[in-house]
């Protein structure tokens, strides 16, 4: 049985896109990806003595990196949506709403748990590795165990 | 120029670009920002095993498994020609607490006393790396989103679950910082 929104499900990162292109197009996103790793590295955001001293707050660093971040996303989406402005193919953007359920909280808590732990997010994994942390390729195995195993139970989970 | 560019970076720079990113990939292709899907894509098209959840066109995806590509090339284009010599500088409350770990090493990002092949056995290696890796995928996906999906994307979108799930990534965060991991350390 295939359920046509699935896809939409627990997730904020979605595809609008309904134009069909070639491969290379994806080339967009590959550099923008290596300008967004470089950031990370420069910036310590995969540093995992940065994710300490932010939980512990002994440092500014990483709440003024998501705040300064936030500010720039939400002032961006803000004139998107005020000029209505198209992507470059010439597509109206969209964005679809998010609704609440309580794996937002449960499974909240459980990332943050993972977060603390290895001190990054997903993003900073793949960089890690990048910066010759080989070993955190067995991190991001086991972060897709993770997703699959939540997949498999998901139905059972509260939510 | 470029021995000005391989200090570590202030947050009033790197976090306004991390913030770019979020129009940037609207701009170039109708995408909203995320990075914990790429891990979902992986399971839809490498062991989808029949569970809905990973029943989806994936290759409709590619984009975001391509994204992260380049977050890891970033990440090889920093280490060789980027790279600042200088150990990294950490508070020194936190530098002495490490140290009572045998943590004490600050050449990497990573603690090279922690994170590397020949601790990935030890009980707190493990720990770390494996259990911590689990915890990121399972949540990340429980919560609908990780950091950039939802501290960054969603609140910048005004989600306010958005900011519920934020909230509780910061209040698990504390939690495991604080109260656990020292011991998880200490084994």
């Amino acid at each position: 049985m295939q359920n046509k929104d699935i896809r939409k499900e627990d997730a904020i990162c979605v595809n609008e896109s309904q134009i069909e292109q070639k491969w290379y197009h994806n080339i967009r996103y590959l550099i923008v990806g290596i300008l967004f790793g470089i950031v990370f590295v420069k910036a310590e955001v995969i540093s995992w003595f940065r994710i300490q001293e932010m939980f512990r707050f002994q440092s500014f660093h990483m709440y003024g990196i998501i705040g300064s971040a936030i500010a720039v996303g939400m002032l961006s989406i803000f004139l998107i949506k005020k000029f209505n402005i198209k992507t470059i193919d010439g597509e109206p953007i969209v964005l679809s709403p998010k609704s609440f359920n309580k794996g937002q909280i449960y499974g909240g808590l459980l990332f943050g748990f993972g977060w603390a732990l290895t001190g990054a997010c997903p993003g900073p994994l793949f960089a890690q590795v990048g910066t010759g942390a080989t070993v955190i390729l067995i991190t991001i195995l086991s972060a897709i165990a993770g997703t699959w195993v939540f997949g498999f139970f998901r139905d059972k989970l509260p939510r | 120029m470029l021995e000005f560019i391989k200090q570590p970076w202030p947050w009033y720079i790197a976090g306004p670009l991390v913030g770019l990113t979020v129009p940037a990939l609207l701009l170039l292709g109708n995408k909203s920002f995320g990075i914990s899907s790429s891990l979902r894509h992986a399971c839809a098209a490498c062991f989808p095993a029949n569970i809905p959840f990973f029943k989806y066109n994936w290759k409709k995806e590619i984009w975001n498994l391509i994204f992260v590509l380049g977050i890891f090339i970033g990440g090889i284009i920093a280490m060789q020609w980027l790279w600042d010599p200088n150990p990294i500088q950490i508070n020194p409350n936190l530098e002495q607490e490490l140290a009572g770990y045998g943590i004490t090493d600050y050449n990497h990002l990573v603690p090279l006393d922690l994170l590397t092949w020949s601790n990935l056995f030890t009980l707190r290696g493990f720990i770390i790396m494996v259990l911590g890796g689990f915890l990121v995928g399972f949540g990340t996906r429980y919560a609908g989103g990780c950091t950039s999906g939802h501290a960054i994307m969603g609140i910048s979108n005004l989600q306010w679950p958005s900011l519920v799930a934020t909230i509780f990534f910061m209040i698990g965060g504390l939690i495991m910082a604080n109260f656990i991991l020292p011991f998880v350390l200490a084994l």
